[in-house]
């Protein structure tokens, strides 16, 4: 089995190499049927890796010992669901998953992308997915082949029971954590590919820009919920309360989604106004680059991390890789430099145009932040010769600023008109928000607040929330007027008539909502005590007495539960029950924090540790944590009405925009605004 | 003015205050990672520096006194006296024979007074490419041990 498995990825290697060659040769000298053949084994090569992935799933579900990737994160007590997510939970499987998905995207490219306009690209298109889909088939046919057996001289043997995966990672948002994050790491891989080979085949426009824009959505959507399951995932399963702590690997996993996030709002500058045209390739080559970047720091484990990944020979071939990678990109963009000349120039630091400029200064200068604090370590050892890591202090300073600029760009940005904005229209737009921002923050502070960041969070929350609002009632006020309904029906005719931008708005409001629950943060209260049998203990305004302290034990592990009669103010809500498992074979301790979620604060308790009689009971306190996750849930629910295709045809003729700036009365009327 | 220079002023103005930002306190921030030997030749510095310091808890050595837990880290046969005076209780994972990392600042008196303690088990660390899964030799239950240390991984 595992001889079928390995030779369909050595398979898959050559035929990569021949799809590449194929495409280039068969673009360059004109020969349809070449590239055609080029088309047809980057399907095959989606087979063979398919193959090799089936084997590999086969050989945990049956819990085939013999093979080293099964032992070491597998065992056979461990439920199907769990045996196949052990199909990413170790490096060389969850590579294999990287190459598949990447391979599976590869056959999805050439699927939908027949039509003859996209003819003049698609081969270098597939060249350079093939080119990617290269490297990763090295890793896994020649470096990290997950389709090792074990052996004793030669003989092979096996082991009786693997080791299982990892107890902290048998959580259902871990099991879709990475597959969400690969899904979108790999994804950019796409836009990429379409960017380059429009620079290569000096293709005229932007088609690569309306091919990919679903595309890159759908990628960012999968980027987004991925750090967001992971967050989730540390906040439910690691005890310490939190949600973030700058960790490497997290890091990683936000590189690329700032970069993204950048590039999003760019091309829209490049659609309306021909603007940008060179910072657009630099940031879609900068995300994909960062993906690989980030699969190399999770995957090389050249900085020490919480998520322990051994040091790996692999860290090597993805430095060559990125350099040579990056080189031959920035060798590209500027031989094609003429090809991306700008169609216009910005006229008014008061203008969609800059708040678009400052958007992306402020998404980079924070990626740009980002990587050089996890990457000081490896920075300051070769510079320094001393190994020096920032901590999450650092990070915080740097990008609580920084989010509230954003935060701050998110509420006018979209309310700047093109080219130029009036004063009048300024008055208009942001003298209610503004005045009501300015209630919101003397409010909290007479109320007893007296964290600067918080206030100034909430009064901006307050500030893009009303905008937003603002544009809904105007637009949708002015279709209920005009066809007679009502304003709810006239708000869903509205976001269907041109659904990028008001989806857009929903994911504004969804990173609204995700800052009030994080302006919760200094408001956290903790306690830990050490607790007897009957004894009480306190945590804000929540008492918390010990009725029972239970023990048992399963196949799997021995668990400890504390029983507690929770009451608030003394109003009795209920039992508690935080538990603490160890698991037998992996030798390690996982908890099961103790949840009571409200809207307005969650009271967290991890049953820490047990001596006799005597628990040690880690009891927090967090205001507003939920929002996270409700603002999580409205930008996801956002961004799929982002790709729900608009109602009315949309037209890119950049003639019509110019007008409606100076014409305020025009913009009650979103039809005319189309897609801003 | 022009309005480039108007652009110029305003990103000069949020670049130089994010660098104003990251620069500023950030030794506060620093962590340096050190030996144990090393620990030791930094002299002075050593007690005014954030320093993370790993190595293998000392069997026998970890000793609970008036809430407090100190232990040995050894590491190239060198040895440090840890004292944990941080707030959250040890992992589970801190035990006799455990790879531990220490955070804090190493005392006049050459204790290392620690705030927080990372373990890791042993056994859990992956094992190095080529070698045998080390997790696979002692803890797959019913293994017998005459096989297993030899096993060798073959790569098709």
């Amino acid at each position: 089995m595992e001889n079928v498995g390995a030779l369909a990825l050595l398979l898959a290697f050559c035929i990569s190499l021949y799809a590449i060659v194929a495409s280039v040769t068969g673009r360059l000298r004109n020969k349809p049927f070449l590239i055609l053949s080029g088309e047809r084994a980057v399907l095959a090569v989606w087979l063979l890796v398919s193959t090799a992935a089936g084997i590999l799933i086969y050989s945990l579900m049956t819990g085939d010992m013999r093979m080293a990737y099964v032992a070491s994160h597998s065992n056979r007590a461990m439920p199907m669901f769990y045996k196949f997510a052990a199909w990413w939970g170790g490096q060389e499987g969850s590579l294999l998953f990287w190459s598949w998905i990447l391979s599976s995207y590869g056959a999805v490219v050439v699927l939908t992308n027949r039509r003859k306009q996209q003819r003049v690209m698609l081969p270098w298109v597939l060249a350079i997915l093939s080119t990617i889909q290269l490297f990763f088939l090295t890793l896994n046919a020649f470096v990290v082949s997950p389709f090792q057996v074990l052996a004793v001289d030669k003989v092979v043997t096996s082991v009786p029971d693997g080791l299982g995966l990892n107890p902290l990672l048998q959580y259902w948002a871990m099991v879709i954590h990475p597959p969400m994050l690969y899904l979108g790491y790999v994804g950019f891989a796409v836009p990429f590919a379409f960017a380059m080979a429009s620079l290569i085949s000096k293709a005229p426009g932007d088609s690569w820009i309306h091919t990919t824009r679903r595309w890159t959505i759908v990628t960012w959507l999968f980027q987004g919920t991925g750090i967001m399951l992971g967050s989730a995932w540390a906040y439910h399963v690691l005890g310490w309360g939190g949600y973030w702590m700058w960790d490497p690997v997290e890091n990683a996993s936000l590189l690329p989604w700032l970069a993204g996030t950048a590039f999003l709002h760019s091309v829209m500058m490049q659609e309306k106004k021909g603007m940008m045209k060179v910072w657009n390739m630099v940031l879609i080559a900068a995300t994909f680059f960062l993906c690989i970047y980030g699969t190399f720091l999770t995957r090389s484990g050249i900085i020490s991390s919480v998520h322990a990944f051994a040091e790996s020979p692999i860290g090597k071939y993805f430095v060559t890789f990125l350099a040579l990678g990056i080189a031959a990109t920035v060798w590209l963009i500027l031989d094609r430099l003429d090809f991306l000349k700008s169609e216009s120039e910005l006229e008014s630091v008061v203008s969609r145009e800059s708040s678009f400029l400052f958007n992306n200064l402020i998404l980079l200068a924070s990626c740009f932040a980002v990587l050089w604090g996890t990457m000081f370590p490896v920075l300051s050892e070769k510079f320094s010769t001393e190994k020096i890591s920032l901590d999450a202090v650092w990070f915080n300073r740097l990008m609580v600023p920084i989010g509230l600029f954003l935060l701050f760009l998110t509420g006018v940005g979209p309310l700047f008109a093109w080219r130029r904005t009036s004063l009048e229209s300024l008055r208009k737009n942001f003298q209610w928000p503004g005045l009501g921002m300015l209630i919101v923050v003397a409010g909290l502070y007479a109320g007893g607040m007296r964290y600067p960041y918080s206030i100034i969070s909430l009064g901006l929350c307050f500030f893009v929330t009303a905008t937003i609002v603002m544009e809904f009632y105007r637009g949708s006020n002015a279709i209920s007027e005009k066809t007679k309904v009502g304003l709810l029906p006239a708000m869903i005719e509205l976001t269907h008539r041109n659904t990028r931008r008001y989806g857009g708005y929903l994911v504004h409001m969804g990173i609204v909502l995700m800052f009030i629950g994080w302006s919760g943060h200094p408001f956290n209260q903790t306690a830990i005590g050490e607790v007897n049998k009957g004894d009480t203990m306190h945590v804000g305004a929540y008492t918390l007495k010990v009725a029972d302290l239970t023990q048992g034990e399963t196949p799997d592990y021995q668990w400890d539960t504390a029983i507690l009669d929770v009451s608030k103010n003394g109003t009795p809500l209920g039992t508690l029950e935080p538990t603490r498992r160890f698991y037998k074979v992996a030798q390690q301790g996982t908890a099961e924090v103790a949840l009571r979620t409200r809207l307005n604060e969650d009271l967290y308790i991890n049953y820490a540790a047990r001596e006799g009689d005597k628990a040690t009971l880690q009891a927090y306190v967090f205001p507003l944590v939920t929002w996270i996750w409700v603002g999580a849930m409205v930008l996801i629910g956002g961004t799929l009405v982002c790709l729900v295709p608009s109602k009315v045809a949309r037209s890119y003729a950049r003639t019509e925009v110019v007008g409606i700036a100076r014409e305020p009365q025009k913009r009650e009327t979103p039809v005319a605004r189309q897609d801003s | 003015m022009n309005k480039y220079g108007k652009f110029a002023i305003l990103m000069a103005i949020i670049v130089g205050s994010l660098l104003w930002l990251a620069t500023a306190g950030i030794q506060g921030s620093q962590t340096y990672y050190k030996t144990i030997t090393e620990l030791r030749q930094m002299g002075g510095q050593a007690q005014s520096r954030h320093v993370r310091v790993g190595g293998d808890v000392q069997g026998n050595s970890i000793k609970h006194e008036a809430g407090l837990v100190t232990f040995n880290l050894v590491q190239d046969k060198e040895i440090l006296r840890v004292a944990y005076e941080g707030r959250d209780p040890l992992p589970d994972t801190f035990r006799d024979g455990a790879q531990a990392l220490a955070d804090g600042k190493l005392g006049p008196d050459g204790v290392f007074h620690a705030q927080e303690i990372q373990a890791k088990c042993a056994s859990k660390y992956a094992p190095k490419p080529g070698m045998a899964p080390d997790g696979l030799q002692p803890k797959a239950p019913g293994t017998t041990t005459s096989a297993a240390p030899n096993a060798m991984r073959s790569s098709l």
